[in-house]
């Protein structure tokens, strides 16, 4: 095992910005001085910026993968880059910043547990910034970059850059972030100042290069401390001796008597022994074991895939949820909710569409908005539906209770989809609650 | 104070949990098997996910009749070790009845489509899972991990669903189908990382053997029915290993001494290719070969 990498963690990472901040050449900037770009991709870069006419490859060109986007020169959907360095694996969701930012930013903040957000030096914080920075703490992404780029544009000016850091903290504030959730980062994409090598022109900033933060933040997010959810997947029962000829049989005990719940830890930690309850029946038990294919597990936290064993034969199934026993979700069949509007097509008034929520999907009928939020003045205003890209606060009211936590809280079961029946389409990503309660009525 | 979970693990978990929303919410789902070193780790994930019960989908195999023996033998143990159910899609059929003409290139990578959509419609297959990575190409780095294809397979990356959380919306009309990548967020490193920590046999040919090779494009092909070596193009013995399984004829070899897994493993973390550039000619056909190719209802 000489050559074995020894055991390294994941980031998940998102990038947001306006158009022109340089969010692409970031991008293909951390990919390139992590030697994560590799030389016949290099080689495209460099044939196809000639062909434009440039005179240094264009490191955008890395990363705008579709043809409409190379001949349009913009960046249409979320994608994903790999890297790695030997600290950390690194994935990125690079989310564009224009058309449908609310979609894009929406997509890559769900899983990220850090967000960089661009602003360009000569710009500051502008409207843009504002409504990206309000998606990301409405998403609740636990850790946030402000990346101040281009600053060879203005001379590395001191004064410059701080402004704009106090500017950005006020917002972050505002927007619910702790001051230590926040690092500002002085940088230029284009020339490589403070992305994965310190800059000799900012000798004002002591503060981590960009990829040193990345691989320095602590990656356990507020998951792992919350009380356990382990929404059920999949019922798994061999039904006979002769099943399961691909395992080591004699690590199951007796076959035909197994009986497990395969499911994906949402939240929490899971023991041998630990109480439990299955909601929303809501009757309560006992883990008996905490199972995988490798054999047994002492204790599962937020992440990993299992199966538990329960002491008691209970009725269970695809959408239930084991919970424990001593801090429950709130079984409820009328949800308070945030809902970003994914939709090509506006809300409409009393509309039945179906909610999926962590394993179930249900029918559910979708109130008139009572808000929605102007995410310029980052107040409340009076709204009658919901269009691609608004964010507003509904009261739905489901045709199953369901265990739902405050997405502030637990967010894995305190989200879902709103689903178009018909097409299938997905319209919009609910939040139970109210995330952004800090924002008032304007 | 929590640990994190190990980037392989985290990745492990997450294919596992991919493999059940499926099981849970597709009524007849089926895995492309190839024999490749991708989809072996697909095959291997699933019996992780399903132990100890046995996987509860059957295989597919897209033919292309340019295949190394090495790895047809290597798919059938798997299959019968494992008592799945294998379908065989052959292209060579489609040669002989007509239904599809040779390339004059001799590649059959692009013409495995249409068998893969048919055996789609006649087993009315409602998931299809593939051993697509993102980190492989970059009309692959814009793939959902669950993606909905048309009556006629095809992808639309401008129409693809939003896919938020882990929460995968595969809601799908009669007719339609949804492809499936559950090994969407590992990279070609954390494949070979995983198949050393794991265990996992592969076919012998992804380890350094000699073979007699020719020249063309700037790859080391093998010399196979598929045509080659042609006039000007000489057979040299050589010490090669393949990075990439595909159709024998535009899947090149590089040279390697790599004999072992952590030698295999030294070689990917030096390497200054990617796989898909060092090895496979169909997707040099253009700059957007691999979208083009994913468009018509391509894996």
């Amino acid at each position: 095992m000489s050559s074995a990498t020894p055991p390294r963690d994941l980031l998940r990472f998102a990038t947001a910005g306006s158009v022109d901040d340089g969010k692409s050449t970031l991008v293909g900037r951390l990919l390139y001085d992590t030697k994560s770009v590799l030389a016949d991709q290099i080689e495209a870069v460099q044939r196809a910026s000639v062909d434009k006419g440039l005179s240094t490859p264009d490191l955008s060109l890395l990363v705008d993968g579709l043809r409409a986007e190379r001949e349009q020169g913009i960046t249409i959907d979320v994608a994903y880059r790999y890297f790695s360095t030997p600290a950390r694996e690194f994935v990125l969701a690079d989310t564009p910043g224009h058309v449908q930012y609310t979609r894009n930013t929406v997509t890559g903040a769900s899983t990220a547990e850090l967000a960089v957000l661009l602003v360009d030096a000569r710009h500051g914080v502008v409207e843009q910034t504002r409504r990206h920075a309000t998606v990301l703490a409405l998403l609740r992404v636990p850790r946030l970059v402000l990346a101040i780029n281009k600053i060879d544009l203005v001379e590395f000016d001191e004064g410059l850059l701080r402004a704009i850091e106090k500017d950005f903290a006020g917002l972050a504030r505002s927007l619910g972030f702790a001051d230590d959730a926040v690092q500002t980062i002085p940088l230029s994409a284009l020339e490589g100042d403070n992305v994965v090598e310190r800059s000799a022109k900012t000798p004002w900033y002591e503060g981590p290069t960009l990829l040193g933060h990345l691989e320095s933040v602590p990656v356990v997010g507020p998951e792992a401390a919350a009380p356990f959810r382990l929404p059920v997947q999949y019922v798994i029962r061999p039904r006979s001796s002769t099943d399961g000829r691909s395992a080591d049989a004699s690590r199951w005990g007796p076959l035909h008597d197994y009986r497990g719940y395969a499911g994906r830890v949402a939240s929490g930690t899971v023991r041998p022994g630990d109480p439990v309850t299955v909601l929303p029946e809501g009757r309560s038990t006992t883990v008996t074991h905490v199972d995988t294919a490798d054999g047994p597990l002492d204790s599962a936290g937020a992440g990993r895939s299992i199966t538990v064993r329960l002491a008691d034969d209970i009725d269970l199934s695809r959408g239930d949820v084991i919970v424990a026993t001593d801090s429950q979700p709130t079984v409820t069949s009328e949800i308070e909710a945030t809902l970003c509007w994914l939709g090509d097509t506006p809300l409409r008034p009393n509309a039945r569409l179906l909610l999926k929520h962590g394993t179930r999907t249900t029918q559910v009928l979708v109130g008139v908005p009572q808000a929605r939020i102007d995410t310029e003045t980052l107040t409340e205003v009076d709204a009658e539906t919901l269009a691609l890209n608004d964010i507003g606060r509904v009261t739905l009211r489901t045709a199953d209770p369901l265990p739902v936590d405050d997405y502030a809280d637990i967010r894995a079961t305190g989200s879902f989809l709103l689903i178009d029946p018909p097409s299938g389409n997905t319209l919009a990503a609910g939040l139970v609650g109210n995330p952004l309660s800090i924002i008032t009525r304007g | 104070m929590t640990l994190a979970l190990d980037a392989l693990d985290a990745l492990e978990s997450e294919s596992i949990h991919i493999f059940r929303e499926v099981a849970g919410e597709f009524d007849r789902p089926v895995i492309l098997f190839s024999g490749g070193k991708d989809s072996t780790l697909l095959v291997h994930l699933a019996v992780k996910a399903f132990a100890p019960a046995p996987v509860p989908f059957p295989l597919l195999h897209v033919d292309t009749g340019h295949n190394f023996d090495e790895v047809i033998d290597f798919r059938d143990s798997i299959v019968e070790r494992l008592g799945l159910r294998l379908e065989v899609a052959k292209v060579q059929d489609y040669l002989d009845d007509g239904r599809l003409v040779e390339r004059a290139d001799g590649t059959r990578n692009p013409l495995q489509t249409q068998p893969l959509l048919d055996a789609i419609v006649e087993n009315r297959y409602d998931a299809v899972f593939g051993g697509g990575r993102r980190d492989e190409e970059r009309a692959r780095a814009k793939e959902r991990i669950m993606s909905l294809r048309d009556a006629f397979g095809r992808w639309d990356p401008r129409k693809q669903r939003p896919e938020l959380w882990d929460l995968y919306n595969g809601r799908h009309a009669p007719g339609e189908h949804v492809r499936v990548f559950p090994i969407s967020n590992w990279t070609e490193l954390d494949v070979w990382r995983y198949i050393q920590r794991e265990q996992i046999e592969l076919p012998s040919i992804y380890y350094s053997h000699e073979r007699e090779v020719y020249q063309r494009d700037g790859m080391w092909l093998a010399e196979g029915p598929w045509g080659g070596p042609r006039g000007g193009e000489t057979l040299r013995r050589l010490s090669v290993r393949y990075r990439t399984v595909g159709d024998g004829s535009c899947t090149g070899a590089v040279e390697s001494t790599a004999t072992t897994l952590d030698e295999i493993i030294a070689e990917v973390t030096a390497s200054r290719l990617t796989e898909r550039g060092a090895t496979r000619a169909d997707d040099r056909l253009s700059e957007a070969a691999m979208e083009d190719r994913k468009r018509e209802g391509y894996f």
